[in-house]
Formats: C-alpha cells, structure tokens, sequence
C-alpha cells in the first residue's frame, strides 16, 4: 500500500499552528519518505522553517512506519521533547495522524494533505487505481477500476466526453473505458463489457469501515 | 398514457425536436418566449439539465413551463447531480405532471462547468436510469419496494456517431437500448456520409434515430467545435462555407446550412427525424424549419 500525499500549502501549516510556540514534528520513513513529503529531508526542512518563524521545536522524528502499533514504542523513547511541546506536526498520511493522535492527548496536526492510494509510475509519478469500493469488479473489466480510473466512475461503458482516447476533464488523461475495451478486446473478452452492470451497492460498505480479518 | 411526442414517434412521420436552455436566475421571461415560439413549430422541446454543468433553473421547471404552455416537454435528467433516490423522486414528479418523456443522459463533467468544486454524483449512470424507468413502470423502485402508483414514460437517450473510438460509444449505444431507450438524439452530425454508415447500423436496432442539428453560427466556431468539442466532426468543406460568407452573413449561412442538412436527411430517410439545438440562438429554430421546408 502507498499513501500518496502531498505538503500543505506553508501558509496552512503556519495557520494550523497559529496559536502554538512549541513544536515536535514527526515523519514517517515508509511513504511519506518515498513521496519525499515527510521523510528525513522534509522534516529537517520544515524544523528549519518553523524556527525561522520564530517556534521553538523541542525535537524530531522519523517512525519508520508512522500507521502501525510501533509508533507507540517510538512516542514513548521520545517523551521528553514531545512533553515540552504544545502540539505535534505530523509529516505523515492521515494513517499516521491518526494513529499519533491515540497517543498523545496533544493537539496533532497534519502538515500532508492525503491524496490516494497509488501506484508509482516512474520516481515522482503516481496514479490512483482503487477506490476501495469492496466490490471488486476487476474480474470484468479488464484489470482497470472504471470507479476509479474513470473520472465519473461509470460502470457501463463511456461517457460522450470520451475524445480520442482521453477524458474531457484533461486531454492528457486517459478513457479509462477506451483502456478497458482495448484490453478486454485484445484478450477476446468484449462479452464482459456488453454485460449490464447494476448500480454500485454502497451498503456493502458503510461508511465508516471496518474489517475484521481472519 | 402514452405521451403525444411517442406516438408521433411511432406514427412514421419525420420527428422534429428542438430543445430550450432555461435561464441562470428567475427571469424565466425568455424561457416563456421560447416556448411559444417553438411549441407548435416542433414535436417535442428538449429542457437541458444544467448543460455543461453550469448550474441553472431545473430542467423540471422548464418542462412543467411547456405544459403550461400548451406544449410537448422531453425532461433532460442527467445523473451528475443527483442520487438514485433524487432521480427517482423526480420521475414520480414528472408522471404527476403529465411529463411523459424523458432523456438519460450521464451528464457533463462537473470540472468543466461553473461550479467546480462541486461534487459530482454519478450514483447511476444512463444505462442503469434508463433501467430505473423500466423498473418502476413494473412497479417498483430502486430499494425493490413497491411504488403506490407506478409510471410511464417515453425514454430516450444519447449516442455519438462522430465519437472516436467508436466501437466503445456502440456498445453503450446497444446497451441503451437493451435497457429500454425508444429513442437516441445525437450528437451534431455535420458529415452526412459518415453519418449513412452510422445509420447503415443503428437501423439494425427498434429505436428512433433522430440526428443532432447544432447550428453554426460562423466558421470560428466551426473550427473551435472540431478541434475541442468531443465527438464533434465539422468537414472542411463546412467551414470554408462558413468563412466564404459576407461580413456579417456567417449566422444566416450556418441556417442555410443546418437547413440544407436536414432537408437531405429528411429526403434520403438517413434516420427517423432531427433534434434541432441553436444554443442560445433559440430565436433562428423557425428559420432553420423554414429552411428546411418544414
């Protein structure tokens, strides 16, 4: 899983901590780091823009992974510093802000805003290629989310804003429903995409979700 | 009950349609206007659903103006802005008010529109509101409960015969249709040959083709449609028509040639009739009849 992120505007992140002197910023080594959103360079960054506003950051850190229970261990090792700030900076997806926040009865703030869960194309590039529905439709559709790859997530075939292959909303974006029928055509499986396919069933997953495996 | 505009449909006659925008405001003054000047010059009146996403009095209100009016009203529901719940209220809706056509559309996407923060909908899309209808003519809605009184509608539908690739567009197209849509208003056509070897195999299908008129009001934006429109194929020669008009001639020459298009299509039987859209220009539809010889 890769949680694509992106930095708040500075100006936000200035607002957000408006009202708090002292700063404990943590980053998170799995996606963060590998979207250069909140990894080691970033944090350093972003501690050296916070003092130059005149806070007061008591200390740093990058978790490994900030979503799972080990964050805990990590808060735990870094109690000091975290005590003597009055709020934590999370450079992390809202997994790890979440997950922060159970442990610090802190105001946490988050410094990344969450895009998607993506794909890396080439370094730097990414793509979002499930919505997470829970129903997963790939098996007809050629290995291609129409929910997600296709701007109003339709379900049965394109829209009329389909041009040459690309979307309406962007000329460089692709038809994912052009994508779909090229690929089932090629596997000489077109029967899929003349199947009627109904409404999408949201009861399946009420929001908010939860799963218990095994 | 079966609506006026269905059975004129099935009555064998070349169907006109023309369609109205309604206004961005409450000044429905020139909605009115349009009407009139159009009830009775056409089978049926198109009223658009926030076309192109820009937001604007409802198509609903628009339709309930032409019964007013005395006229024949086509409701425009697309499935951008509503869920399933909101579509299928409005067609409880519409039957009351002896709206008995409907046009499925998916609708525009919201990010080309004036409201782009907005978020769309898309709970259904045409094929599966088309199916919507059907299901609650049997009787029942979309939760599978029974509906005390059910519906009837006339429902139509879009396809483009210009889109390219095509071979996706045709396979919605027969999905559509085996969903339930009587009739398809194109998209604008403006290469009539293309649009034989279209009609070569929409003919195989029971529907009613009525093919899409958008009039060209000079040869700028000719071009600009070709160029940036989806779908839309304007031939050279069109253009070169357009642009060999006199100053101030370009409107008058897009009418001659909207008139001449649907004066050949209704001779030569292309399809089963034509939905005339002027776009802001509602005023020119009676000219273009009249250069139809309609």
């Amino acid at each position: 899983m890769k949680s694509i992120t992106k930095q708040k505007p500075f100006e936000e992140v200035q607002q957000l901590l408006e009202k708090f002197d002292r700063v404990y910023i943590i980053g998170c080594g799995t996606c963060a780091t590998m979207t250069k959103t909140g990894g080691v360079e970033q944090v350093q960054e972003m501690r050296e823009r916070l003092q130059e506003l005149g806070k007061l950051v008591t200390g740093s850190i990058v978790i490994p992974t900030a979503c799972d229970d080990m964050t805990e261990t990590a808060i735990k090792e870094n109690d000091g510093p975290i005590q003597n700030a009055n709020c934590i900076l999370v450079m992390s997806c809202a997994l790890g802000v979440h997950r922060v926040s159970l442990y610090i009865g802190k105001p946490v703030l988050p410094a990344l805003d969450t895009l998607f869960i993506g794909m890396e194309d080439s370094p730097g590039d990414f793509h979002e290629v499930c919505a997470q529905c829970g129903q997963c439709i790939l098996g007809q559709t050629a290995g291609i989310c129409p929910l997600t790859a296709c701007h109003k997530g339709l379900l049965n075939g394109p829209c009329g804003g389909t041009n040459n292959g690309k979307c309406e909303v962007d000329k460089n974006r692709d038809c994912a429903w052009t994508l779909i029928y090229n690929r089932l055509e090629q596997q000489g499986r077109l029967d899929l995409m003349r199947q009627y396919q109904p409404p999408k069933d949201f009861h399946v997953s009420l929001r908010p979700r939860v799963a218990r495996v095994v | 009950m079966v609506s006026k505009f269905k059975q004129v449909l099935n009555s064998g006659k070349f169907v006109v349609t023309s369609e109205v925008a309604p206004p961005k405001g409450t000044n429905i003054e020139n909605m009115h206007h349009h009407i009139d000047l159009l009830k009775d010059r056409v089978d049926a009146i198109n009223i658009t659903d926030h076309q192109s996403s820009v937001m604007r009095f409802p198509s609903i209100g628009g339709c309930l103006a032409i019964k007013e009016q005395g006229g024949e009203p086509i409701l425009q529901m697309t499935c951008r802005d509503r869920n399933r719940l909101a579509l299928e209220a409005e067609l409880l809706l519409a039957y009351t008010r002896e709206i008995g056509n409907v046009l499925c559309l998916t609708g525009d996407a919201v990010p080309v529109g004036d409201h782009k923060e907005a978020k769309g909908v898309f709970d259904l899309d045409s094929v599966q509101l088309l199916k919507a209808i059907r299901q609650m003519e049997a009787g029942t809605d979309l939760g599978g409960n029974e509906l005390d009184g059910a519906v009837n509608f006339c429902a139509g539908a879009i396809v483009t015969p210009e889109a390219n690739p095509i071979e996706p567009q045709l396979l919605k197209f027969e999905k559509k249709v085996e969903a339930g849509a009587e009739f398809f208003q194109t998209q604008a056509i403006y290469d009539l040959d293309n649009f034989a070897k279209f009609m070569d195999y929409a003919r195989k299908f029971r529907v009613k083709i009525m093919a899409g008129i958008v009039l060209l009001s000079s040869a700028r934006m000719a071009k600009y449609m070709t160029d940036n429109v989806p779908g839309i194929f304007v031939p050279q020669e069109l253009i070169d028509e357009l642009a060999s008009a006199p100053k101030g001639e370009a409107l008058n020459k897009g009418i001659e040639i909207a008139g001449r298009m649907i004066a050949t299509i209704k001779k030569e039987s292309l399809c089963d009739g034509v939905h005339i859209m002027a776009i802001n220009r509602e005023e020119k539809v009676p000219d273009i009849l009249a250069a139809a010889g309609l």
